[in-house]
């Protein structure tokens, strides 16, 4: 297993570490896009995260790491197991799984196992990748490349929570909520509508452009990989120091607060820029809870909403080809107007 | 030190020999030949005797580039049996990328991934593993021109940029004793301070925005002083770092205005960015100027006219934004999903999902499981995966920005064209945008997706000057056969008044300018491809309606560029692919 480079390490790129930050309080918030640059740590940024996630409770010997706390969203084979008593648990680590470019369709839905239908003709289903990163975090990295049919599906299966296999004379559903987590260059090909909407939260990762940030990155790296041991143990105090503000965050989330003054200001923020449907407010007040909940508020203020609103909101803008600002100035626009921030 | 071409890639292939993976490989330009055979051998030699050395051709499949399972093993064993792919066979090694300016997008990020984590992950085929691939990567690039590149993303990662005209320098090569010995000194080579400032402004300066290059050119600083014997990176190594890695990506001068934005963003950064960038460059470290010197000095001089010229960043992004969305459109299309059905030129039969379809019912079939009988197959059981071909439409705008119509005109010429990109934006189209004026035409936005990019580049369109009208068709003859070469589908919207006053050769003089722009009329009609002439004169023109008939093109007079009228008789007269 390879040392991935410390989250509290990452240099700069505060808009990508916040939403990361967001993702893991609340995975209900839906995803996180970071599309940039080239050479600007996005990779690095999921993969650290990955190394910082808190351990989680799951049911022992499940193939999908149902929670046990959760009886509404076991897998069958789980609620059959708990009919006849009481599931056992182990403490194991949240799965952060890579949807590898070039991926086939069967991996990633799971398929029949051929080697037991082959050997001793038996239909078995062999769980793909979307089961493995069940409640855990699908990372794909240059999504924008990813090709139409699994980019198709995953829109699907990220909405539903569930991936219905049916293909090979099996008929297996299964639970699959996961976080997506996409990265990608948007010189190379964008991405559909549809599954930028899947995104919770997008961010737009710029280069630095500062040469003492430049440097700073440059040096930061260069320790890494030459002591990466070493380097990891100098950032631990400041990872496990995150790692307790997540837990907490995610223990305080459900009390924390959503005045109506907050829920008023993101519905006009959505209504001035015209963004469809309501999950963009959904999205806005999830977020600015989590955010809350980080900064161990008991209440959400409009800071949040603001401080997040450009996150959440990006990547749902009707495109307007005739209009030359950018997304991101579009929202900081509305906000300006609107607030007066 | 000396600077010769051959001397340098003698130089990088040493550094590469003694930093493999923390250097990722080079770029190795020109054709096959003598000077690249010369390099390559210099690489063979520079490894460890049992290092591998691998070779991947462009048509790589798959499951052979990273590995899948071994089928005819897997029917013999009954057990599923994989197999390792190429790059996992060439661990601890170099894998020599031919012809990397065709390389697929798709193909070019699995090899970013793996010289990433030197790791190769499979899911495909039913298996799933990883190996390890401990691999640096040499690109051999024969582009010619412009419109080809080895895709930006590779490049990023692989350190050198060398040439292989010039072969290798002997006399600066390094024997494979003081390879291994600076191998082994490599991890106690200090880096000071001042060097990595250095390095991060020079590629600062120079406008290498990626990170990467920096990171790359520190080490390979640090890989010559390990080869030098020092203990700690000295001005020399940071200037031949900077030298050999980072000026070769230049995209503006160093004394330039730094007005270049970031190469290829999608959208343009604000704009107190640059001025800040410049703010913070400090220029006044005797060593930074050395470094900055050494790499000013190396910038390539076909580069330096282009850099010189303002036009280094189109160019760059000219290589990278095409070969990403151009090879899409390859002929063999991007597979699609597996579905039932039966092989043919356009679905190719998929072996493992045609067992798996087929295995449930051997019992049924009379095999009992596992009895080492022949499996039965029916037709019924065929699983093909289906390649889609949607062929691309690229729509070139080929633009009049000459005096007679930069008066007045060019603005709602600019305007008819914005949004005519629009709907080719909603239509998944690519467009280009060629130019001309003076004596010449410009490519002034190679065939791409982003909206954005073609927006800047027209806001940019200068006006005034002749009217080259025939250069203007022979470049949107040109760049109309390299796409259609590429499997895509090109259509040409010429906005002109006609009025051609400026020869191929650059000669003044309407008759002979009209006689040539009919010539280049017909050459364009040549190609078979769609032309609609849009005749922007104040008076509709015999001239124009001359050169429309040359090329078989509609013609459509706009006395006024009404952009929406405009947009619909392109849509009449180019109807979709």
């Amino acid at each position: 297993m390879t040392l991935a480079f410390p989250f509290s390490a990452i240099a700069g790129q505060e808009e990508m570490k916040q939403a990361m930050l967001l993702a893991a309080t609340d995975p209900g918030i839906g995803g996180v896009l970071a599309f940039g640059d080239r050479g600007t740590g996005k990779s690095t940024a999921v993969r650290a995260l990955a190394a910082l996630l808190p351990p989680m409770q799951a049911v022992a010997g499940c193939r999908y790491r149902c929670d046990p706390a959760q009886v509404s969203r076991l897998c069958s084979e789980c609620q059959a197991r708990l009919a006849q008593g009481a599931l056992p648990v182990e403490t194991v680590a949240v799965p952060v799984v890579d949807l590898p470019l070039g991926a086939s369709e069967d991996r990633v839905v799971g398929a029949l196992d051929l080697e037991r239908a082959l050997s001793r003709g038996e239909k078995a289903f062999e769980p793909g990748l979307l089961a493995r990163a069940n409640r855990g975090f699908l990372y794909v990295d240059e999504v924008n490349l990813l090709e139409d049919h699994l980019v198709d599906l995953l829109i699907d299966v990220a909405a539903s929570g569930e991936n219905v296999v049916e293909r090979d004379g099996l008929s297996v559903r299964h639970p699959a909520r996961f976080v997506l987590v996409g990265s990608g260059n948007p010189e190379e090909g964008e991405l559909r509508p549809q599954l930028l909407d899947r995104f919770g939260l997008s961010v737009e990762v710029k280069t630095p452009t500062d040469l003492a940030t430049r440097i700073d990155v440059v040096r930061r790296r260069d320790a890494f990989d030459r002591d990466p041991q070493g380097f990891v143990e100098g950032m631990r105090a400041a990872d496990l120091a995150l790692q307790a503000q997540i837990l907490a965050a995610r223990a305080r989330l459900a009390s924390v607060e959503v005045p109506d003054a907050v829920l008023e200001d993101a519905a006009r923020l959505c209504i001035a820029l015209g963004t469809d449907g309501l999950r963009a407010e959904l999205t806005l007040m999830r977020t600015a809870r989590a955010l809350a909940a980080l900064r161990e508020l008991a209440c959400v203020t409009r800071a949040e909403l603001l401080q997040i609103a450009p996150s959440a909101l990006r990547h749902r803008l009707r495109r307007n080809p005739l209009d030359d600002a950018g997304s991101t100035t579009r929202v900081a626009r509305a906000i300006s107007e609107l607030f007066g921030a | 030190m000396t600077q010769s071409a051959s001397a340098d890639a003698a130089l990088a292939c040493a550094m590469l020999a003694v930093d493999p993976l923390g250097l990722g490989g080079m770029v190795l330009q020109g054709g096959p030949g003598p000077g690249r055979d010369a390099v390559l051998a210099l690489l063979r030699a520079g490894q460890a005797a049992d290092a591998p050395f691998r070779r991947m051709p462009i048509g790589i499949s798959d499951s052979r580039l990273l590995g899948g399972i071994d089928l005819g093993a897997t029917l013999r064993a009954g057990t599923r049996v994989a197999e390792r792919g190429l790059l996992a066979e060439a661990d601890g090694g170099l894998v020599i990328v031919a012809m990397a300016e065709r390389l697929a997008p798709m193909v070019a990020a699995q090899l970013c991934l793996v010289l990433d984590s030197h790791l190769v992950r499979v899911a495909r085929d039913g298996v799933e593993m990883q190996h390890q691939a401990r691999i640096a990567c040499v690109a051999l690039d024969e582009s010619v021109g412009a419109d080809e590149a080895v895709p930006a993303t590779l490049r990023d990662r692989l350190a050198f940029t060398v040439s292989a005209e010039a072969g290798v320098d002997e006399g600066a090569a390094f024997e494979a004793g003081a390879i291994a010995r600076a191998r082994a000194a490599l991890p106690s080579v200090e880096t000071p301070e001042e060097m990595v400032t250095a390095i991060t402004a020079t590629a600062l300066a120079l406008g290498v925005w990626s990170l990467r290059p920096s990171l790359l050119a520190l080490r390979a600083a640090r890989a010559m002083a390990a080869l030098r014997g020092a203990d700690a990176v000295g001005a020399e190594d940071a200037a031949l770092a900077a030298r050999l890695v980072l000026a070769p990506r230049a995209t503006r001068l160093p004394e330039a205005e730094p007005e270049v934005t970031p190469e290829q963003e999608a959208s343009p950064p604000p704009e107190d960015q640059p001025e800040e960038a410049a703010q913070t460059e400090p220029r006044d470290g005797p060593m930074q100027d050395r470094v900055l010197d050494a790499a000013r000095a190396a910038i390539p001089a076909d580069l330096l006219a282009q850099l010189a010229a303002g036009a280094a960043r189109a160019a760059r992004a000219r290589g990278a934004g095409k070969s990403g969305a151009m090879q899409k459109s390859a002929s063999r299309g991007r597979p699609g999903p597996v579905r039932r059905g039966m092989p043919g030129p356009r679905a190719r039969l998929n072996l493992i999902e045609t067992l798996r379809a087929a295995s449930p019912w051997q019992r049924l079939r009379g095999n009992a499981p596992g009895s080492g009988e022949r499996l039965q197959l029916r037709p019924d059981d065929f699983q093909v995966t289906r390649f889609k071909q949607r062929r691309e439409t690229t729509t070139i705008f080929v633009v009049d920005a000459s005096g007679s119509l930069a008066a007045n005109r060019l603005p709602e010429a600019k305007g008819a064209v914005e949004l005519l990109l629009a709907e080719c934006y909603v239509r998944r189209d690519q467009v280009a945008l060629i130019a001309f004026r003076g004596a010449r035409a410009d490519l002034l936005l190679p065939p791409t997706r982003s909206l954005v990019r073609a927006k800047r580049s027209l806001r940019q369109l200068p006006g005034g000057g002749g009217t080259p009208l025939a250069a203007g068709l022979m470049a949107a003859a040109d760049l109309a056969s390299a796409i259609a070469r590429r499997g895509g589908t090109p259509a040409v919207v010429v906005l002109t008044d006609g009025s051609a006053n400026v020869a191929l050769d650059g000669s003044q003089g309407r008759a002979r300018a009209g006689e040539d722009a009919r010539l280049a009329a017909r050459v364009l009609a040549a190609t078979g491809t769609r032309v609609l002439l849009v005749d922007t004169s104040q008076r509709p023109q015999a001239a124009a309606r001359a050169v429309a008939d040359a090329m078989a093109a509609a013609y459509l007079a706009l006395p006024v560029a009404d952009a929406t009228r405009l947009s619909r008789a392109v849509q009449q007269a180019l109807p979709a692919a």
